[in-house]
């Protein structure tokens, strides 16, 4: 890549305002196009056959009097999906979730499919489908999993990363491990030290729109799919490999998506949609139902986090250690890694260890959620660091600004810190009028802070010039909020032209080359670099067409607001070329005038976060209420400053469900039993106060706005804020996610492990 | 020449040294000798392993230079959502 | 299996359809008119996306049977700007960043235009609990509420 990646503008004209985004009107207007929202001619209805069973051998499916039934045009099981992974342990988890191969691993694992002429057919040939299977011992609860003698999952599973080899197949993955330093010696310098152990239930991203796709293979091997998702490019490779085909001979399309938050970053039903489509010889529309989507796509992990932090008088930190048991669902995951990773990522530490246990469980594979499993560890550890604070006699936020990261801290992940956030956000926190507001009877204040990295990843943007000057900008990375907005910005800002004049659309995996994801914060981060490398591109072409046009050299042409401008006294009688006169010339002077990038926009930097809460507890129901909210996030550089508001406000929201209401529950029988909005609870209208929002600009060095990552940050801190509210609403240190009625109510009756004030 | 940590897991393959040194001018190589001093990193590779350089995280830049005398910190290739 | 036939008024023109006894409302504006600017969220009433007004009525039209509307009014949201001229609700929604993926949109400006024929002058906490049949999962709310008040606002002129 030559494109020179670094911070270089400071002042804008177009970026950091808020115009409306461009498919906003068919958002209103109920003609945006989602994924259940397109149909192909003849196409069939697809339903997809689950398991009742937590955990089963299937020992034989009988299709054929579902293949009997008129109207039915296909019947698949895992016979229908060879194995083509090519040792691809990833992929193979993949292909198995999507359809069991050998055993059904969970409530909702898909065992067979059909497609047949409409709803009703399709439902009663699942009904004509007989499937033998034989009921095994299940676990479901993540603590239950990891102790010796539980029922096992996959007998092939032997821990890895332990210091002896183990002779006995376990349901715990792997042990992964980082830190420096010495604990030991660090917890014996310690005046005082906090011990707690800590639990957070499973919870599901909750996107409002289940997972919908239309799949249509045609018999010389083409194939099309319109699908909402977070990645086509990832669909595509996936669908590709799983069902044999080329990826260039798949063309995958993204609807508008409603909300991923790392729940479509992989295919759940995709590939079966094809399978059918290639045995039917038709189009199959195939969309998961609301308990489908609960029971049967990705949740994020369970957790059971210890943790040990230890603090001199003055209030240094002296060690910290936790040790975290995430559950990856039946398949490997790198989940506790991950929270491993970033637990004590906000602190400067010279002894810190954080041990990470990955472990199997009868639930449905998880899936990536919003900053995936960072906020379960901060809220472990942001808790026991208001604990420590108190018994230290500091200040929560004080205590924590005292021992905050800094540029040259290590992290406890490892590399040595650059220039980071967290500090600027504990002092636009503790000088927040939130944090001056009274509090009445059984009302708490809480804070935490949270981490997130900001990832890259590959991109490509093409921009092109029409010939009566509007600019038309593809690009790869699916819009989940708003991003096409700020891209629009971004490439109005470097051609200088009016925002109205760009037009962005999402391209298919056909007209772009490979693109990452829209995860890991990093859709407009990396599209917003690819944009500016495309428009610096496309500046070069139409300052030569200038030069053509005046018939002097193209050194002597520079661009400058929206303009060619013919640099030197010799030119004086010549006039600036707008862009839209330079365009409506290329006909003649070389052809159609674009501007392309390739990229990996790399060096997305880390992300900060500090979020305030106060909530009222009812002490006779446990009954929680939130009274206010405050987010303070670095943005290192607002591209669309409502949009990053929207973010900010998105991920407190999904924290404050979390937190008091969200979570998985499962009977004695493995099944799951809330698997739909009623009993699943997320917050409504109602239940939320304003959330207001504090945008940091502390701009990142290695992109040229000095844009950072924001979508997912934001997530991170609620879980911690908000129990440490309560904690101090009720006077006991709450320590079970979610903290719904009946735990707090319970814990209140226990009166345990009651905390200073 | 470089000095490269690696995290826990993956000290533990390389026979339990967690500080490297490595002479190599960017990514790809360095994650080439690696593989060839212990072979038991290469699964690590392929599932992907991100190098942090002086604080900055390169998932992909198997290009990217190492200067001299940086710090050099080799992570899992993490995903987001 | 024969259909029921149902002459019904949709956004004020006539239609007829025929349609099988256990099709929701939902399912026929879907699926067989074309009108796919009601949302499937839920199938259970629990999540608004599917909001359509029957009669003055905000209803969730995936617990309406097809054959139920049958001499009504029906009104969806393709219905709710006149022309090119949007409704103020729907212009607010679009000042003020309501929506990030869209996806509930639809559903909330037909209770907010419910809300508001019924109460033109509501408080924050009337428009929070009139709104609570309606998920998002994306935006906390904040600037849907912020969006409903200045609507609001601007239709009392």
């Amino acid at each position: 890549m030559n494109f020179d990646p670094r911070l270089t503008n400071r002042s804008f004209s177009a970026v950091g305002t808020r115009p409306i985004r461009p498919d906003g009107i068919d958002k209103v207007t109920g003609r945006a196009r989602y994924g259940a929202d397109f149909n192909m001619a003849g196409q069939l209805v697809g339903r997809v056959l689950r398991s009742p069973h937590a955990h089963a051998v299937i020992r034989g499916i009988d299709t054929s009097k579902a293949e009997a039934l008129p109207g039915v045009k296909a019947v698949i099981t895992a016979a229908d999906l060879p194995d083509l992974t090519g040792g691809d342990s990833a992929l193979y988890d993949i292909l198995d979730n999507c359809m069991a191969r050998r055993k059904a691993l969970y409530d909702g694992h898909a065992v067979a499919a059909v497609a047949a002429i409409d709803a009703r057919t399709a439902r009663q040939a699942l009904k004509l489908i007989s499937v033998d299977y034989e009921v095994l011992p299940h676990v479901t609860d993540v603590d239950e999993a990891f102790r010796h003698g539980a029922p096992l999952i996959d007998d092939a599973i032997f821990t890895e990363g332990l210091v002896e080899k183990p002779v006995k197949p376990s349901n715990v993955v792997k042990r992964t491990q980082f830190g420096h330093g010495d604990v030991h010696k660090g917890f014996g310098e310690a005046d005082f030290i906090v011990e707690r152990s800590f639990r957070t239930e499973q919870t599901h991203q909750g996107y409002i729109e289940p997972h919908a796709c239309v799949a249509s293979v045609s018999a010389d091997g083409m194939a099309e799919l319109w699908v909402c998702t977070q990645g086509p490019f990832v669909y595509r490779q996936h669908c590709a490999q799983l069902l044999g085909m080329e990826a260039s001979k798949l063309r995958v399309t993204s609807s508008e998506i409603g909300g991923g938050f790392g729940g479509k970053t992989h295919v759940w039903a995709e590939p079966v949609a094809l399978a059918l489509s290639r045995k039917a010889g038709r189009p199959v529309k195939l969309v998961m139902t609301r308990d489908e989507v609960f029971r049967a796509s990705g949740p994020t992990s369970a957790t059971s986090i210890d943790v040990r932090i230890g603090a001199r008088k003055d209030g240094t930190i002296t060690a910290a250690e936790a040790t975290l048991r995430y559950s990856c669902g039946p398949y490997a995951g790198g989940w506790a890694e991950v929270g491993a990773m970033t637990a004590f990522a906000c602190y400067r530490l010279d002894n810190v260890r954080t041990v990470g246990f990955e472990v199997l469980v009868n639930r449905p594979k998880t899936a990536a959620y919003r900053a995936p499993s960072a906020p379960m560890a901060a809220f472990a550890v942001e808790s026991s660091i208001d604990e420590l604070a108190g018994k230290v006699g500091m200040d929560a936020v004080d205590f924590r600004i005292k021992n905050a990261a800094q540029e040259g801290t290590r992290a406890s992940y490892g590399p040595v810190y650059g220039p980071i956030g967290i500090g600027p956000t504990l002092e636009a926190v503790k000088n927040h009028p939130h944090m001056q507001a009274p509090l009445k009877k059984n009302q708490g204040r809480g804070m935490a802070c949270g981490f997130w990295f900001n990832f890259g990843g590959q991109t490509c943007v093409d921009l092109n010039i029409g010939m009566d000057g509007s600019v038309s900008l593809a690009v790869g990375t699916v819009d989940v909020g708003g991003s096409r907005a700020s891209l629009s910005l971004v490439a109005a800002e470097e051609l200088g032209i009016d925002y109205g004049q760009v037009k962005a659309i999402v391209a298919d995996t056909s007209s772009l080359g490979y693109n990452d994801m829209t995860d890991g914060s990093r859709g407009t981060f990396s599209s917003s670099m690819a944009t500016i490398s495309a428009a610096r591109n496309a500046i070069l072409i139409l300052r030569e067409r200038a030069a053509q046009m005046w018939d002097i050299p193209a050194d002597d042409v520079v661009w400058e607001k929206g303009h060619a401008l013919a640099r030197g006294e010799k030119y004086g009688n010549l006039s600036p070329l707008s862009l839209k006169e330079i365009a409506a010339q290329s006909g003649t002077t070389g052809g159609p005038i674009a501007g392309h990038s390739e990229l990996v926009a790399d060096g997305a930097g880390v992300s900060f976060a500090t979020h305030i809460c106060d909530i009222e507890v009812d002490p006779e129901t446990g009954a929680t209420r939130v009274l206010r909210y405050t987010v303070v996030q670095d943005a290192g550089k607002a591209v669309h400053p409502t949009y990053v508001e929207g973010q900010y406000q998105g991920g407190a929201a999904q924290g404050i469900g979390w937190a008091l209401n969200e979570e998985y529950i499962y009977g004695k029988d493995g099944r799951l039993q809330n698997a739909g909005f009623l009993d699943y609870r997320i917050p409504v209208c109602s239940d939320l106060p304003m959330i207001d929002t504090q945008i940091l600009e502390i701009p990142n060095p290695n992109h040229p706005y000095g844009v950072r990552g924001v979508g997912e940050t934001s997530i991170v801190p609620p879980l911690a804020a908000i129990a440490n509210a309560v904690s101090n609403a009720v006077g006991v240190r709450m320590t079970h996610i979610p903290m719904s009625p009946p735990r707090i109510l319970a814990a209140l009756e226990a009166g345990a492990g009651k905390h200073d004030a | 020449m470089v000095a490269v940590t690696l995290w826990g897991s993956l000290a533990a393959v390389a026979g339990g040294k967690d500080k490297l040194d490595i002479e190599a001018k960017d990514i790809r190589e360095l994650f080439r000798k690696l593989a060839e001093q212990y072979p038991a990193i290469e699964p690590f590779i392929d599932r992907g392993i991100a190098v942090a350089i002086d604080g900055t995280i390169y998932r992909d830049t198997w290009s990217k230079k190492l200067p001299e005398g940086a710090e050099i910190f080799l992570l899992p290739r993490l995903a987001g959502g | 299996m024969a259909g029921i036939a149902v002459s019904t008024t949709i956004n004020g023109d006539a239609v007829e359809y025929l349609c099988q006894p256990d099709e929701t409302l939902l399912d026929v504006l879907r699926d067989r008119l074309g009108l796919t600017g009601a949302k499937e969220g839920c199938g259970t009433g629990d999540c608004g996306a599917c909001s359509v007004i029957v009669d003055d009525r905000l209803v969730c039209s995936c617990l309406v049977l097809g054959a139920e509307a049958e001499g009504r009014r029906v009104e969806t949201i393709e219905g709710m700007a006149h022309g090119d001229t949007l409704h103020p609700l729907q212009q607010k929604f679009l000042e003020h960043a309501a929506l990030q993926c869209g996806i509930c949109t639809p559903g909330f400006l037909i209770a907010a235009k419910d809300l508001l024929a019924k109460n033109p002058d509501p408080t924050e906490e009337e428009i929070r609990f009139g709104l609570a049949g309606n998920l998002c999962r994306c935006t906390g709310y904040d600037k849907i509420v912020r969006a409903v008040q200045d609507a609001a606002s601007v239709m009392r002129g």
